[in-house]
């Protein structure tokens, strides 16, 4: 009797405050499809699920059938015919779980594998995406893509899906079945559905202005408390914590009263729905028991089936209303993945690209038919590139390095340093002129061997989850254990790290938030002297070491770079003074160039750099 | 001391329920009314159809028809209540509800307003911003869930179980044994699917942390070609919150089946039973429906329950971040008596200090310091990275409180002042600058609340900050965005100095807070510093010795101990390693 009850999971958790208001897919027809196709593979098993769905919706009816000659019986006393009907209720009901349970599970794993292989594929594409990509996105969106969106996408397989599929099932079934009973009473209790479908529609238009309200007043709340927390000890010292709490009493009231607005008129909905239906009942009870105290071939048993399909009838239409905007929220969900999943890859290498083979320990280039030893000489031609097409950042710069040397870029922020490096590795396309590694242009060459034969210490330094010995390791994987160890002493990580709880074996949690910035930059130079590269990329790579630590590593840096060729950017002048060339770059071009001591007697924007007459900023 | 213990942390949501009682118990009793009300409608549709059953007996057509009628009306009343209920209560209960929320968040907020620089680095920034943001949209919205669902639900429950007793003992009597099975059942939810939905909680989290540190990591992935390797850490990932999810939703839709199997039998039973009770007469055939329908309310109240219960569990997590942010004591408080006069001299003496981040640590972050600043005099202090510099100041406005020894300033122990009262006296600006969004003039303010205009332009003056300020558009009321992203580094730099001189402070902590701003400015923000604040004691980190090489005394730190004190003249005649920072910055220009 209670058969549809039971798989109704009634309203979801949270409700749409909780996910960020109302999200519509742009375009939900093109993302239906594409979400479709991810279901493809399953087939089989999405027509078994679609039979089951069908059992168990057919049980539910036939069990509403059957109390119309189960109470005719009890009414005639006919306790042995009774008998046989229970029975075979009980058969149905049993039919009816069983089904139940083996669609549920089949579907979960259906919509989990999928989500899985979603997440897989998602993440496998973002690995290809160009560095441009992660400029334009914050770290929060990108995470929400694979976590808010992802759940919204298997839960709606999981439920909304099932529940639509089976509701309008039953629904029909319903209908039918109540037509069949009698057709006056079911006329009389569709009176109320364009009255459901009203209310639900002028409230569904309210709330949906109320809750762009309250997000916006959330926005505002967690944006005031995001920043005071991140700037918390700044209050602290100024003693301004009264009036960061008077700010945000008043922040906070206000969401309270738009969120209030919101939530009301959302949670009046579903009494309002659920009890209009009610009326049905009335109705069905009024009229039902008139019928049949006049027409004698309406009998009780009717009266039970029809009262029970028309509490089943309502139902089946607010699970629709409700799983649609579930639906609709996984399909905005599936649209911000599938967004990603369209972002233009990396470019793909040509066929004749040079490849990077190590032997011996050695590196060598093999370009078309023939092997050369990776040297290191890199050469810039005319090269001018902009990161936005309207913004030029290097105009016509040209340079070149022999093998083993060292080049210094010097240059306010922003002049474009880091730009010269991060196009050698091809994080970014240059728009105009050539560079080549040994004699080979860089597009020529496998972009993953490209970047194998360089190894860049950034600023800004990332460690990974994991030991002390495993984020050296990333340099080289096929690295020993005392390779890691020597490359730690020439970075001179080697003390601080056997100082460590647990030497190499510490674990470093949080992109190493318990070590220091100095002992960070250290463990990353220790990264890419393992990794053993032609050409070594120091961007600012000593910038949080002091200087007396400086000038105690620098017979370890010297031995790193000794045989590679080496770009160097810093803003300490004393970490560029021995380079065998300084370029010195303000607003994309290369405004001075030598050796320290041809800059100096230049007496140029270095000099005065030097003497402090001017410093970077 | 500890505060941690789990019997205070059941206990703290009490206070901001009981403000908003009224709200609270008022919504949920006026749902209970409505899903009592609905219970109520099915006593009627009994009536109607007994009724009937009773016309054979010679009851007359009129008295049938008026006693439909009235059922009817009555059916129609109790409907319209019922409507009326569910939308009074469901308003009570938002008010109620959005009140507990706002004053939750409230008190969350304010308790890390209380918290001082050690609590802050236990939670971490990132984790605290997610606890009150996240965390508390997840319990809000599962309190008026639970609430909403809990009572109406109840309420139909025992209003059900009532009728039905009333309608048959005997029948009711079968109940007896649905409903403890039901009851074992949730008990199972509760006692696998919890751990199971934690589990999966880490499992996601584990999942987030690849993501994110992929994000952050892109660059280095790529320039060592790791693609690969990540690809296959967050397959781990994804295939282990994969299992997990599966087993999880497995155990629910085990549960579901299972409960809705024991609720049709029991429906079956009903009427097997029932149907022998109508024929020795002594149950009518409307009350036998009536029944049918308590019982698929019974049914339908527990399974909204253990919803509910599945609901709570999800909230659980968040629920006890959020406790553990409210029980957390702050580490630093104002003593019984303070000392509310304020500091005006602004002398400062470390006497012996030894300090440690962790009391259970065995390193010394400081170790044995001692030296007295007097008035008016500028102590620079210089060191190697890690050598403690910033713990150093940061113990004299208290943001940590020293392990061992005691600190005094204008000759009281800085744990006896009132915290405002002390840090009112000193100004600092801190290495890791944060401007606020607003204007200029509204974070320079930040200094001195009630500084007049001309006073905040005196400081941004002071501060070497006046001509860039002048040169926006909009001067003193240029905004400022959320973290200062739209001003350079060196400005920032400028803008914080004069936020702090604006305080006119007799205490003044510059760390390393002129890093990014050229020497020549540097210069002349030292100038007004001799000119304006002439009486102030100036604490000042520097990396760069052209900074402190002016300064009345200064302190070499290594390893947190002090090495060496005196002036730039003393200390290059003494001090090897102060000679030896010296030379690694002045090598070359002597060349």
């Amino acid at each position: 009797m209670a058969g549809p009850m039971m798989r109704g999971r009634g309203p979801g958790p949270g409700g749409p405050g909780a996910r960020g208001g109302f999200q519509k897919p742009k375009n939900t027809k093109r993302t239906l499809l594409r979400l479709l196709t991810y279901l493809k593979t399953v087939l089989p098993l999405l027509c078994m699920v679609l039979v089951f769905i069908l059992l168990t919706t057919g049980t539910q009816i036939a069990a509403g059938w059957m109390l119309s000659p189960v109470f005719d019986c009890i009414g005639r006393g006919a306790m042995s015919e009774l008998l046989l009907w229970i029975l075979a209720l009980v058969g149905i009901y049993l039919v009816g779980v069983c089904c139940t349970f083996v669609q549920a599970r089949v579907m979960i794993r259906i919509s989990q594998t999928m989500v899985l292989r979603m997440r897989r594929e998602l993440y496998d594409h973002l690995m290809t995406l160009p560095v441009r990509f992660f400029d334009r996105r914050s770290h929060g969106d990108i995470m929400s893509r694979f976590s808010n969106d992802m759940d919204a996408v298997s839960e709606s397989l999981n439920n909304a899906s099932v529940q639509i599929i089976s509701s309008v099932i039953s629904l029909i079934g319903v209908v039918i079945s109540m037509l069949l009973l009698s057709w006056e009473l079911t006329l009389l209790t569709m009176v109320l559905v364009p009255v459901m479908l009203l209310v639900s529609s002028v409230m569904m238009k309210h709330s949906r202005k109320y809750f762009g309200e309250q997000q916006k007043a959330l926005g505002e709340l967690n944006g005031f408390i995001e920043e005071t927390i991140e700037g918390q000890r700044v209050v602290k010292i100024f003693c301004h914590e009264e009036q960061a709490m008077e700010d945000f009493e008043r922040i906070n009231d206000n969401f309270r009263k738009k969120a209030t607005l919101a939530q009301s008129i959302g949670g009046a909905m579903m009494p309002l729905m659920q009890h209009i239906n009610n009326f049905s009942y009335v109705i069905v009870s009024v009229v039902g028991g008139i019928l049949a105290f006049t027409n004698p071939a309406f009998t009780f048993g009717n009266i039970a089936s029809f009262l029970n399909f028309s509490k089943q009838f309502g139902q089946p239409i607010t699970h629709i209303a409700h799983q649609m905007t579930a639906l609709q929220s996984a399909l905005a969900g599936a649209e911000r993945v599938f967004n990603i999943l369209d972002e233009a890859s990396e470019p793909a290498d040509n066929e004749q690209a040079a490849r990077l083979v190590r032997d011996n320990g050695t590196y060598y280039w093999e370009y078309r038919g023939e092997t050369r030893p990776v040297l290191g000489d890199v050469r810039l031609y005319d090269v001018t590139f902009g990161y936005v097409p309207e913004k030029t950042v290097l105009k016509n710069v040209s340079l070149y390095a022999k093998p083993g040397q060292k080049i210094a870029f010097v240059g306010s922020t922003g002049a474009g340093k880091t730009t010269i490096t991060n196009l050698l590795t091809r994080f970014y396309e240059i728009d105009e002129g050539r560079i080549t590694i040994d004699g080979i242009d860089i597009k020529d060459i496998a972009l993953k061997d490209l970047r194998l034969a360089q190894a860049m210490v950034l600023q800004d330094t990332h460690l990974f989850a994991g030991t002390v010995m495993e984020n050296i390791r990333y340099g080289r994987l096929e690295a020993t254990d005392d390779e890691c160890i020597d490359a730690a002493k020439l970075a001179s990580a080697h003390s601080f790290i056997m100082r460590l709880p647990h030497g190499y074996d510490t674990m470093l949690e949080d992109d190493g938030g318990n070590l220091s910035q100095g002992q960070r930059q250290l463990l990353n130079i220790a990264r890419a002297a393992v990794a053993d590269p032609a050409i070594l990329i120091l961007d600012e790579a000593t910038s949080s070491v002091d200087t007396r630590t400086e000038l105690h590593i620098e017979h370890g840096m010297d031995r790193l770079m000794n045989g590679r060729t080496t770009f160097v950017i810093a803003h300490r002048l004393s970490t560029v003074r021995n380079s065998n060339a300084i370029m010195v770059i303000e607003q994309g071009e290369i405004l001075e160039r030598g050796d320290h001591d041809d800059l100096l007697s230049q007496k140029g924007r270095y000099y005065k750099l030097y003497t402090g007459q001017f410093e970077l900023d | 001391m500890n505060t941690s213990s789990p019997s205070r942390l059941s206990g703290s949501y009490w206070p901001h329920m009981k403000a908003n009682l009224f709200w609270l118990v008022l919504g949920p009793l006026v749902i209970a009314a409505g899903g009592v009300l609905e219970i109520w409608q099915t006593n009627f549709m009994a009536n109607i159809v007994n009724t009937i059953e009773g016309s054979s007996q010679g009851v007359s057509y009129d008295e049938v028809m008026s006693e439909i009628w009235q059922n009817g009306g009555a059916m129609c009343l109790i409907t319209l209540g019922a409507i009326l209920a569910g939308i009074v209560g469901v308003l009570l209960l938002t008010v109620g509800s959005m009140r507990f929320g706002a004053s939750l968040r409230l008190s969350l907020f304010r308790a890390v307003q209380t918290f001082s620089f050690a609590n802050i680095d236990k939670f971490s920034t990132a984790s605290l911003v997610t606890r009150l943001t996240n965390d508390v949209t997840n319990v809000q919205n599962t309190f008026v869930q639970t609430l909403r669902m809990g009572t109406f639900t109840s309420a139909m429950l025992i209003g059900a179980l009532i009728n039905a007793l009333v309608i048959s003992p005997t029948l009711a009597a079968l109940t007896l044994f649905s409903v403890p099975v039901i009851g074992i059942i949730i008990a199972v939810i509760v006692k696998k699917g919890f751990p199971l939905f934690e589990k999966m909680q880490k499992a996601i989290d584990g999942l987030n942390a690849r993501v994110q540190e992929t994000t952050q990591n892109i660059r280095v992935i790529k320039s060592f070609v790791r693609e690969e390797h990540e690809k296959k850490r967050f397959a781990t990932a994804a295939e282990h919150l994969c299992e997990i999810a599966i087993k999880a939703s497995g155990l629910m839709v085990t549960v579901m089946p299972c409960m809705q199997l024991v609720m049709n039998l029991t429906t079956v039973a009903a009427l097997w039973i029932g149907g022998g009770l109508v024929q020795t007469g002594e149950l009518e055939i409307g009350n036998l429906m009536a029944y049918n329908t308590y019982i698929m309310h019974i049914l339908m109240s527990m399974m909204m329950m253990s919803m509910t219960i599945i609901m709570y569990s999800r909230a659980r997590a968040s629920s006890r971040r959020l406790k553990e942010v409210l029980c957390e004591e702050s580490t630093i408080r104002d003593p019984a008596q303070p000392v509310t006069e304020p500091v005006t001299r602004g002398t400062v003496e470390f006497k012996n200090v030894s300090f440690r981040y962790n009391e259970s640590s065995p390193d010394k972050v400081l170790d044995n310091i001692s030296f007295k600043a007097n008035a008016g005099e500028v102590i620079a202090v210089v060191g190697a990275t890690g050598s403690a510099k910033t713990t150093l100041v940061s113990l004299i406005p208290r943001l940590y409180d020293v392990s061992e020894g005691e600190i005094l300033v204008d000759g009281v122990d800085v744990r006896r002042y009132a915290l405002k009262t002390l840090r009112d006296g000193i100004g600092m600006v801190p290495q890791k600058n944060v401007l606020f969004s607003g204007t200029i003039r509204d974070n320079i303010r930040w200094g001195d609340p009630d500084a007049t205009d001309d006073e905040v332009a005196q400081a941004a003056r002071d501060a070497q900050a006046e001509d860039f300020i002048l040169s926006f558009p909009d001067g003193y009321d240029t905004r400022i965005d959320r973290g200062g992203v739209n001003v350079s580094g060196g400005q920032k730099q400028r803008l914080c100095i004069a936020r702090a001189m604006v305080k006119k402070p007799p205490i003044l902590i510059l760390d390393d807070s002129t890093s990014a701003v050229d020497s020549d400015t540097e210069s002349r923000i030292r100038e007004s510093f001799r000119a304006h604040l002439a009486g102030t004691t100036v604490f000042l980190i520097a990396q760069r010795v052209s900074s402190v090489r002016n300064a009345d005394r200064i302190l070499v730190l290594e390893s947190g101990r002090l090495v060496g004190e005196g002036t730039h003249d003393e200390l290059m005649e003494t001090n090897d390693i102060y000679r030896e920072i010296v030379h690694s910055q002045q090598k070359g220009v002597s060349d």
